[in-house]
């Protein structure tokens, strides 16, 4: 292929680039601004970060964000490990086609029926909202995305793997941690980052589930620009976003080095 | 001493009636729902035996692997380990060890811990591990990858690596599932033997499955030779070339010519053959031939000599043309078709350099063969 830079495809690159982070740009521009508007630029200043830093619901929020974040995503990723396991290991129980559809319905079920009925839930059974119920709502939420990558690996998992394990002595216990366990870790650690960053972004459940004391980021930044948008949201939008790509980054780095480092070690075995 | 085949074979516990079986199939049927992949099957094997399970895949060889390893049990029958019936103990408590076909190295282990597993479930004391690694290390000649990964070693080498560590725990039967099916065929050659010098040093029983007959002809002490889950012959390598007891074994290991044909006669050591177009053939007896009764004579190819006039001492001789001819350096395949209409295959050696009787296509030729050089089927 010759990769020509015509006129047509540099244009559909910028189009799409700036539709894309053309916001995204703005908001981290912004948060540098010296002036209170958020809309005009005052000359190029950090103070907003040093007061972002002395907001103390702001960095309540974040604190009530990450605990819920780590706790529902763990909790979820050895609920829905359990369900791939089942789905794709007992492929003949009663109920087995039900099962499997309750399990992945929140996957398309709109977040607001989820919320709602969960504060129904809540309500019916007199449980006090608060941090518990967030993290309850957001195991709900997650558990099916955590399934789905799991199974995935799952299926294309060398039974005889086991068998080996189980015919050199190994219980079928032991067989699980020391063989099973290990090769499918990769899908899990996804699947619990896939988790916590659900939990890290939910909005919608999380006003219908959270009660006094437990309001994560998103809802408050949410209720402060309503307010008005100050210079601030956007400094903590900004951190949020560097933390994310900075995630993001390492680990396709990361990702991508194993690759080619296999790559060279297959080929150097091939050549004996 | 007259024998079948090449090779004189010492090691014959199976022509022992004292000999002591080491594993036996009791009448064992595996069903899997409606289909019967293991059909009322027996058959004894015994210890120190290099044993093969021949067949087509999805005849049902594996499946009796599966269930001397445990991951099966049988639907009805039984299965002995040394007098020991095998029921209900599973797999991790086995006596036995499995080679898998796809190998199953633990993919996040390097090549010493795979091999070191299951002698750690045993709870070998950390000692005894290194030093029982290291020796299966030598044995197998990796002694320079024991850090590498799987993934980090060649077709060849992780075969190595997974027989060294189903051998690790010096099993009482080590099964073999298409051991050498990955690796390309040189390399298969030079593993067969290896496999068999390797069972010889460590003394062991060895059960392989395999559907490529070279192979199990190169390494087995006997072949069973399996059909749609039953066994249609147990015997020595040259027995079963030399005296299938079934069509379907003349047919399935080697080439084959079959004559077609009743029995017109019976004398004291003979027994001459009518063929359906009329051929007249002479074969040694067989207990089966009655006067009268439809039988078929089958003959080997390498035994059916090819020449351009008819030689006088023959018994057998049958003209023919010569339909086709490929000279394949080591021998010579000819494809005689005979004046009924039958094709013949026949093969020589090229034992000399220079052949006084060449023969091109459409050449007449006469095939010829010993009353004894083939058998007499009914099956």
């Amino acid at each position: 292929m010759n990769p020509t830079w015509s006129r047509f495809n540099v244009t559909s690159v910028v189009l799409g680039f700036a539709f894309l982070y053309l916001p995204i740009v703005l908001l981290v521009v912004f948060s540098f601004n010296e002036s209170k508007l958020v809309t005009v630029w005052g000359g190029f200043s950090t103070k907003w970060y040093v007061s972002l830093f002395h907001n103390q619901g702001l960095m309540d929020a974040t604190w009530v964000t990450a605990r819920v974040g780590v706790i529902s995503a763990t909790v979820a990723t050895v609920l829905g490990t359990l369900a791939a396991l089942t789905l794709t290991r007992y492929t003949r129980f009663r109920g087995r086609i039900l099962f499997s559809g309750m399990v992945f319905a929140p996957l398309v079920m709109p977040e607001v029926i989820t919320g709602l009925s969960l504060l129904l839930l809540f309500v019916a059974v007199g449980l006090d909202r608060g941090f518990f119920t967030v993290t309850l709502a957001h195991i709900t939420l997650t558990m099916c995305f955590v399934a789905v990558v799991v199974q995935s690996r799952l299926v294309s998992f060398d039974r005889s793997l086991e068998e080996a394990a189980m015919d050199l002595g190994a219980t079928p216990v032991k067989t699980f941690f020391q063989i099973t366990l290990p090769v499918i870790m990769p899908a899990i650690v996804s699947g619990w980052m896939l988790a916590f960053t659900l939990s890290l972004d939910d909005l919608v459940i999380a006003s219908f589930t959270s009660g006094p004391g437990a309001t994560t980021l998103p809802m408050k930044i949410y209720s402060q620009v309503r307010l008005g948008v100050t210079p601030e949201i956007n400094a903590a939008c900004t951190i949020l976003i560097a933390v994310v790509a900075v995630g993001v980054i390492i680990a396709s780095v990361a990702n991508k080095r194993r690759e080619v480092q296999r790559q060279l070690d297959e080929q150097a075995a091939q050549r004996g | 001493m007259k024998s079948l085949g090449s090779i004189r074979r010492d090691f014959a516990p199976w022509n022992d009636p004292n000999a002591k079986p080491y594993i036996q199939f009791e009448n064992v049927t595996k069903k899997f729902g409606d289909f019967t992949a293991v059909n009322n099957l027996s058959l004894t094997i015994f210890e120190r035996e290099f044993f093969a399970l021949l067949g087509a895949s999805g005849c049902g060889k594996s499946t009796l692997l599966r269930m001397l390893a445990g991951f099966e049990e049988p639907t009805a029958g039984r299965i002995l380990l040394d007098g020991q019936d095998l029921r209900g103990i599973p797999p991790y408590r086995r006596p036995v060890n499995m080679m898998f076909q796809s190998y199953a190295l633990f993919p996040h282990m390097t090549v010493e811990k795979n091999i070191a597993f299951g002698l750690k479930q045993e709870g070998m004391p950390a000692p005894d591990i290194e030093k029982r690694v290291a020796e299966m290390l030598k044995l197998v000649k990796l002694e320079q990858f024991a850090k590498r990964k799987p993934h980090q070693l060649s077709g060849g080498q992780r075969q190595r690596v997974a027989l060294a560590r189903s051998v690790a725990k010096r099993p009482k039967v080590l099964l073999l599932d298409e051991p050498l099916g990955a690796l390309d065929k040189k390399l298969r050659e030079e593993t067969q033997f290896e496999l068999m010098d390797l069972q010889q040093n460590l003394g062991l029983t060895f059960v392989v499955v395999t559907h490529d007959q070279e192979e199990a002809m190169t390494m087995a002490d006997r072949i069973a030779i399996i059909d749609k889950g039953e066994v249609m012959q147990v015997a020595t390598p040259a027995e079963v070339y030399e005296a299938p007891t079934s069509r379907f074994v003349a047919h399935f290991v080697g080439n084959v010519n079959m004559f077609e044909g009743k029995v017109a006669e019976r004398a004291a050591n003979t027994t001459r053959i009518t063929g359906a177009t009329g051929a007249q053939i002479v074969v040694e007896n067989s207990t089966d031939s009655k006067a009268g009764s439809d039988i078929v004579f089958a003959i080997r190819p390498e035994k059916i000599k090819v020449t351009s006039k008819k030689p006088a001492d023959a018994v057998n001789a049958l003209e023919g043309e010569v339909y086709d001819v490929a000279y394949l350096g080591d021998m010579t395949v000819y494809h005689i078709r005979l004046d009924d209409g039958q094709m013949i295959r026949a093969s020589a050696l090229n034992a000399a350099r220079v052949t006084e009787d060449p023969l091109t296509w459409n050449d007449r030729a006469w095939v010829s063969f010993r009353p004894d050089a083939g058998v007499v089927l009914t099956r």
